[in-house]
């Protein structure tokens, strides 16, 4: 690379790299947006504290892994359910009274959000924690010029099968069929005989469970602090606004995101590739304001 | 004049206006408009302002300095605190929020009438609220290493400068490991300055830049970067990354297949604490340039890690060098003070006055953790040994390389056409004479 330049000259190993690591950057952001997705295209709620559900898995992942002794690859799991606990329960003594209101839910989960992290902060206090995993999640494999760190392998790969599970979810049970049809509208899937209060609470949960899952991996990618949430928010609602609120616009959105962001810092540098990133993200959104893929559903 | 609503709603209006400016014409300073106040009363106690980050991603290395000053503190006002009245904090959480950090300044100033303010890590901290402290003539203890290139009449600074870290580090990396080097920084300006250092050495050293990379503040993805890293090949990289992005740095690093023995990372803010933080898996084998070790072997540095770790405020279990140039601040202010209050009694002390009478302070090697410094009487940074430490794989510091002399601030060390600091402001060349410049 040359010095001074802005550009990075074009080297084919290391740019196939960077398509690899895009891949690894679009599933980080996937697996952020996942649960976001899921509580935005079911409910409607714009969910502020989705960032402090990651911080919460995070804590969890700890938690588990301090006191209990439980080795990471259950600690995933398990704050998953942790998470997705804490959702329910958030869900039905709040979330619920303000379906009708979408600008009081705003605030209400903004307001969710300030008491989670303070709440954190008051009982693990502000220094960070350390989360210890297998040391074969510390290394890399390497097949000729490509490389690939073992952990970003696992958080593609997990975000991949929860992808797939989340299709099968929706498309292939019941379950599914019910959310689908709340979705679409609630009071007539209602009169259909379908419980759309549980629906909703369901769905809330396993939003947040989703991203207490994405919060365990995380916290062992970056580091777990009270504000850790917050980097990842931006991201995950960008996916969900591209993505147009389904499944398969948040996967495209994720991936585009992911990739461009790779590429742009691989030709410049991250600051200036975030800098094109949002402005590409501000023209689509005015030519498609609806986002990529739409669900087939009245306008809320 | 017609006697109605409007007519007197003017006249009011007006009247009262001149009623609370007229003070203004008088006097100088807005703190002074109602009445002119002193600083320090006697039998009152002294007040200070802390001004660190207790929560976000910068309480990392911040959070230990308020801890550190609640210490000194304590230990000063059990020695019968400054001319027999005790110190009392006002401990603030600046939320590694740069709005928050100048608010606050404002509000420890004007409001809670503090008569110096210890406070800032990052440099861009510090020169937010620097317009602040400099307008108001107050007085900023600055207890972290910084880039230099400023001349304020305001500021004390007990951390080194580039010309007291790097300029030995590079040259050693540079030595032991090889020539190519690669520069890779949080962006903003201390790295940025630092690394317009680091080149100036990297070239008397024989070294080779091979690229130079900036991450957002606060930011964690560092794959791009290490993909450039692996491209490029350096035989050390130059590390200016700070906070919690650090933590994440070092993390890939590793988890990408890098190995430290080949490829060292040298840096001049990875600790103890963000070693702590990341896992000593994840830190040992790489570099730090620092005046203070945890492991270092003199009575006062061991009185001083055991009394702190076992006190309260010890309950992030290392002692690392942010919070022992802290912990000297604490201790020049307690001699400026002294001295300020002998020269001129008092009532008369002003933050200007403490900080005029400050050139010179020494803390000796039975206060001073790291050994004897003294605060040079022109430019007000600290006089002190650097020294180079590799991390152990139990997150302990080795030092490899320690100097034998105490080695001279020097601000302007790579813009010697701007001049010289002085005590009065920077003087260039010409002989004119700026203040306040920052």
């Amino acid at each position: 690379m040359a010095i001074g330049s802005f550009f990075t000259t074009f080297e084919w190993s290391a740019f196939i790299n960077a398509l690899i690591l895009g891949i690894s950057i679009a599933s980080i952001w996937l697996i952020a947006a996942l649960g976001l997705t899921i509580i935005y295209g079911a409910a409607g709620v714009i969910n502020m504290a989705h960032g402090e559900f990651i911080m919460l898995g995070a804590y969890s992942s700890y938690m588990l892994q301090n006191f209990l002794g439980l080795p990471f690859v259950l600690c995933v799991p398990a704050s998953f359910l942790i998470v997705a606990a804490v959702g329910l329960v958030l869900e039905r003594g709040l979330i619920r009274y303000l379906y009708k209101r979408p600008l009081d839910t705003l605030l209400a989960t903004f307001g969710v959000s300030l008491v989670l992290m303070q709440g954190v902060r008051l009982i693990f206090g502000s220094d960070p924690k350390y989360i210890a995993v297998p040391p074969i999640f510390t290394s890399n494999i390497q097949f000729g010029f490509v490389n690939i760190s073992v952990f970003r392998l696992v958080v593609l790969l997990v975000t991949m099968a929860i992808v797939a599970a989340l299709w099968a979810l929706f498309y292939r049970t019941r379950f599914g069929v019910q959310v689908r049809a709340v979705m679409q509208d609630k009071e007539m899937a209602a009169s259909f005989g379908v419980n759309s209060d549980r629906i909703y609470m369901l769905t809330f949960a396993l939003g947040a469970g989703l991203a207490g899952l994405a919060g365990s991996l995380f916290g062992v990618l970056n580091i777990v602090l009270p504000t850790m949430g917050t980097a990842y928010v931006v991201q995950a609602f960008l996916v969900v606004v591209v993505g147009g609120g389904t499944l398969a616009g948040s996967v495209a959105a994720g991936g585009a995101t992911g990739e461009l962001q790779s590429i742009f810092a691989y030709f410049t540098n991250d600051t200036f590739a975030r800098f094109v990133l949002f402005v590409l993200i501000v023209v689509f959104l005015r030519i498609r304001p609806q986002g990529l893929f739409t669900p087939a559903a009245k306008r809320r | 004049m017609r006697a109605d609503r409007r007519s007197f709603m003017k006249a009011a209006t007006l009247g009262a206006a001149a009623a609370v400016a007229a003070p203004y014409g008088f006097v100088k300073s807005i703190n002074q408009a109602w009445g002119a106040q002193s600083w320090l009363k006697k039998g009152e106690p002294i007040k200070i302002g802390l001004l660190f980050s207790l929560s976000g991603g910068l309480a990392v290395p911040e959070e230990d300095s308020t801890l550190v000053m609640q210490y000194a503190i304590d230990e000063i006002n059990k020695a019968g605190g400054i001319a027999g009245s005790p110190i009392q904090p006002v401990i603030v959480d600046a939320k590694s929020d740069f709005n928050v950090y100048s608010e606050k300044t404002k509000e420890l100033i004007l409001r809670d009438r503090v008569v110096a303010i210890f406070g800032c890590y990052t440099s861009a901290s510090r020169k937010a609220i620097l317009p602040t402290v400099m307008a108001q003539n107050h007085l900023l203890y600055y207890p972290t290493c910084y880039e230099g290139a400023e001349c304020t009449q305001n500021t004390i600074c007990t951390g080194p400068l580039a010309n007291q870290h790097s300029k030995d580090l590079i040259p050693f990396m540079v030595q032991q490991f090889g020539k190519k080097v690669f520069f890779v920084g949080s962006n903003y300006v201390w790295p940025k300055e630092s690394n317009k250092n680091a080149k100036v050495w990297l070239q008397k050293a024989g070294g080779e830049l091979l690229g130079e990379e900036y991450i957002p503040l606060g930011g964690s993805e560092f794959g791009p970067v290490l993909n450039k890293i692996r491209e490029a090949q350096p035989s050390f990289i130059f590390s200016t990354v700070v906070g919690a992005s650090d933590i994440a740095f070092h993390k890939q690093f590793k988890q990408e297949g890098f190995k430290v023995d080949s490829m060292p990372i040298a840096s001049l803010t990875t600790g103890e604490i963000e070693t702590r933080a990341m896992g000593n898996e994840f830190g040992a084998g790489h570099f730090l340039s620092a005046p203070y070790f945890q492991g270092l072997d003199n009575p006062t540095n061991h009185k001083f890690v055991e009394g702190f770790l076992k006190s309260k405020y010890g309950k992030n279990g290392t002692t690392h060098y942010n919070m022992e140039e802290t912990y000297l601040s604490a201790y020049v202010f307690k001699y400026g003070l002294e001295k300020a209050i002998a020269k001129v009694g008092l009532e008369e002390v002003t933050p200007r006055a403490i900080r005029d009478n400050t050139g010179g302070v020494r803390v000796e090697d039975a206060v001073s953790p790291e050994g004897l410094i003294w605060i040079d009487d022109q430019n007000f940074n600290t006089w002190l040994k650097p020294k180079i430490g590799q991390c152990q794989a139990d997150g302990s510091f080795k030092i490899v390389k320690a100097s034998a002399e105490h080695v001279a601030p020097d601000p302007y060390s790579i813009y010697p056409d701007l001049g010289t600091c002085t005590a009065d402001g920077l003087k260039a060349p010409d002989g004119k004479v700026r203040k306040s410049v920052i």
